[in-house]
């Protein structure tokens, strides 16, 4: 298999404080990868790094061959490289519809209503909520929404920032199945930072865990949830 | 309750304690202060009463009685009679109204296009700029000097006017493109404020202070309108009687054209691409760099499109004045046209078009009041922000929507957030 996302010692500042120390990391063609760490160890700032916000100081990021590393933010997510963000963001006052149409931007209207259907396909909840306004949803039909928005791109890479943020145990695992039949079905890449470490290991094929900016631990799922370590640092206690 | 207005009237004692209980009289050999103890009196137990009946009024009030969805369809139903309504009105204004009505029509219609301008960038891409009147001078300014110095007319600056004045909106926009809300304000303030001064200072330009005099009329199709006929006119080659109003009647028409084409522009961009990108900007920045917009080119976008109407404004306020002083571009201009896109509900053309009716229609025929006038300015100002805090037509309706298009209520829609 080869990457399609590779990042090679790469390091970030916020100002003078060094967000990322240095890290490696690969996310191979149709792969779920996940990234855990526990609160400020970088692992957002990680994925807006790949976007280029902030930029990486140090080291290359690989997409598809090429070092996307010094490009604007725009021009990146432009590369079939989508980002559902940390909090979802979505526009709380345009409605679903237009929500979705934002994913979509600078493509044709006939791609994007082809795009929405197979959206609404997977998250047949927003369909039914299409002309609605964003901030009136739930929290799950938001990430739903989040997510939906991310794929209105057809990205090769989906980023997705903490999706179970927030929300119910089983709306978790709806968005989490959701995900994997995505994987399944298209060959989606999916790059999935999470703190909820459990649910996230179980459904990557392999992760990473990130500690004040820095990699130390890499593995597949299973291997990672085995690992004592691992028990005893993010899932004992409650996830 | 009580408590309230007691504190109220604390505060109001406070304020006008100096302000009106002390009065300055010229006296024998220099200010001699008179305490008016009286009138202090009235105007706390006004702010007391005052507060103590609007707390009432506010519980007597069933919160929302008639259901939130109600109201906004009900604007919505009464938005489709009025618009129709108010157009027809002002296509057919000149034919039964008087040069004093006219005249108002088209000030009226100036601040419906600049409400409709600033609407682009404040209530379509949230960028509150204070500075907006910067435009509508550079855009006055520039006809007035291609046609003193150049000789050019009314119809080939008009355009040149809108570009020069999206220039300069583009010009403001990239020392901006970092500062959002506050920050954004202040320094479309300054810029407001630089231009104005400049104006006032380049004198072997602008002639400062004094302004540019005998700017050229417009003219239609090569025919002028000047009050005696004669050869090349629009009455001789009709064949009617030369009379003023006829330009009057025709200033008023360009400028109900002009203010249209406004709103057909803000209309047909909000459907565009581009026009959502505004409103996405508007509500998340961040968000938007993770779809793969380009910020920057959507901002400038929305400055320059913004200016370029206040231009064209400009211009046509150049040609019916036939003269332009910096003294016509104050602060005081930005905040009128600000307060129209606020009062009218941002985003809204309706409301704006009617706020400025209100706004700009109602502070004329006031003026008799004289300084009264903007004490009732003020004082609709408040109870405005009490009863619709969120514009006089809020709420929107999406642009582009799967099946039937549905209202968003207007208690979704955020009050007054640049």
């Amino acid at each position: 298999m080869t990457a399609l996302l590779s990042l090679r010692g790469v390091t970030a500042f916020y100002g003078a404080i060094q967000a990322l120390k240095g890290v490696d990391l690969d996310v191979n063609e149709g792969e779920i990868v996940t990234l855990i760490g526990a609160n400020g160890a970088g692992k957002s700032t990680l994925m807006m790094t790949i976007c280029g916000n902030p930029r990486a100081r140090d080291g290359q990021i690989l997409y598809d061959g090429a070092d996307i590393s010094a490009l604007p933010t725009h021009l990146i997510m432009r590369r079939a490289i989508a980002q559902s963000p940390e909090g979802r963001r979505i526009f709380p006052r345009m409605s679903v519809y237009e929500n979705l149409l934002m994913g979509a931007h600078g493509r044709s209207a006939a791609e994007a209503e082809e795009t929405m259907e197979q959206v609404f396909a997977l998250f047949p909840r927003m369909k039914e909520r299409a002309t609605q306004r964003g901030g009136t949803l739930s929290g799950g039909e938001q990430q739903m929404l989040a997510i939906g928005r991310a794929l209105m791109s057809r990205p090769r890479l989906l980023l997705l920032d903490e999706p179970s943020l927030g929300l119910a145990p089983l709306v978790v695992r709806q968005i989490f199945s959701a995900i994997r039949d995505l994987n399944r079905s298209t060959g989606l890449t999916v790059l999935l930072v999470e703190q909820n470490a459990f649910q996230a290991l179980r459904l990557a094929h392999r992760g990473y865990v990130l500690v004040n900016g820095a990699i130390t631990m890499a593995g597949t799922g299973p291997d990672l949830l085995a690992r004592p370590e691992i028990r005893a640092a993010y899932l004992e206690g409650g996830h | 309750m009580l408590r309230d207005a007691f504190l109220s009237a604390l505060v109001a004692l406070g304020l006008f304690g100096a302000m009106i209980g002390l009065k300055t009289d010229v006296g024998a050999t220099a200010l001699t202060l008179t305490p008016r103890p009286l009138a202090v009196a009235v105007a706390v137990g006004l702010v007391f009463v005052g507060r103590l009946a609007l707390l009432a009024w506010k519980k007597a009030r069933p919160p929302h009685a008639t259901g939130p969805g109600a109201l906004a369809r009900r604007m919505a139903r009464i938005g489709h009679f009025v618009a129709p309504l108010l157009l027809a009105f002002a296509v057919a204004l000149p034919l039964f109204a008087g040069r004093y009505w006219l005249d108002m029509g088209i000030l009226v219609l100036t601040y419906v296009m600049l409400g409709w301008g600033l609407n682009i960038v404040v209530g379509l891409a949230g960028l509150l700029d204070l500075g907006y009147v910067a435009f509508y001078a550079v855009g006055a300014y520039a006809y007035a000097l291609l046609s003193t110095q150049l000789g050019l007319g009314f119809w080939t600056c008009l355009p040149l006017a809108g570009i020069l004045a999206a220039f300069w909106g583009m010009l403001l926009g990239f020392p901006v493109l970092r500062l959002r809300g506050d920050y954004l304000a202040i320094v479309t303030l300054a810029f407001g404020e630089i231009i104005r001064v400049v104006l006032l200072n380049w004198v072997s330009l602008t002639g400062g202070p004094n302004g540019i005099s005998g700017i050229p009329r417009p003219t239609l199709f090569g025919l002028t309108f000047t009050a005696g006929g004669g050869e090349g006119s629009f009455a001789d080659f009709f064949g009617i009687e030369p009379s003023v109003s006829h330009r009057v009647i025709f200033l008023y028409y360009v400028i109900l054209g002009l203010a249209l084409l406004t709103n057909w522009v803000s209309l047909r961009l909000r459907r565009l691409p581009l026009g959502r990108a505004w409103e996405a900007l508007r509500e998340d920045e961040v968000a938007c760099r993770s779809l793969g917009i380009n910020v920057t080119v959507t901002k400038l976008t929305a400055f320059a499109i913004g200016a370029a109407f206040g231009g064209f404004a400009g211009a046509f306020f150049a040609t019916r004045q036939a003269f332009v002083s910096p003294e016509s571009f104050t602060f005081i201009e930005s905040a009128v046209v600000l307060a129209i896109v606020v009062l009218g509900g941002l985003g809204s053309q309706l409301g704006v078009a009617l706020a400025a009716l209100v706004m700009i229609g109602g502070s004329e025929v006031f003026r008799d009041l004289a300084e009264y006038r903007m004490l009732i300015f003020g004082a609709a100002l408040v109870v405005m922000m009490v009863v619709r805090p969120r514009g006089l037509v809020s709420g929107r309706a999406p642009s582009v929507a799967l099946g039937s298009r549905k209202r968003i209520a207007a208690e979704m829609v955020t009050e007054g957030r640049g």
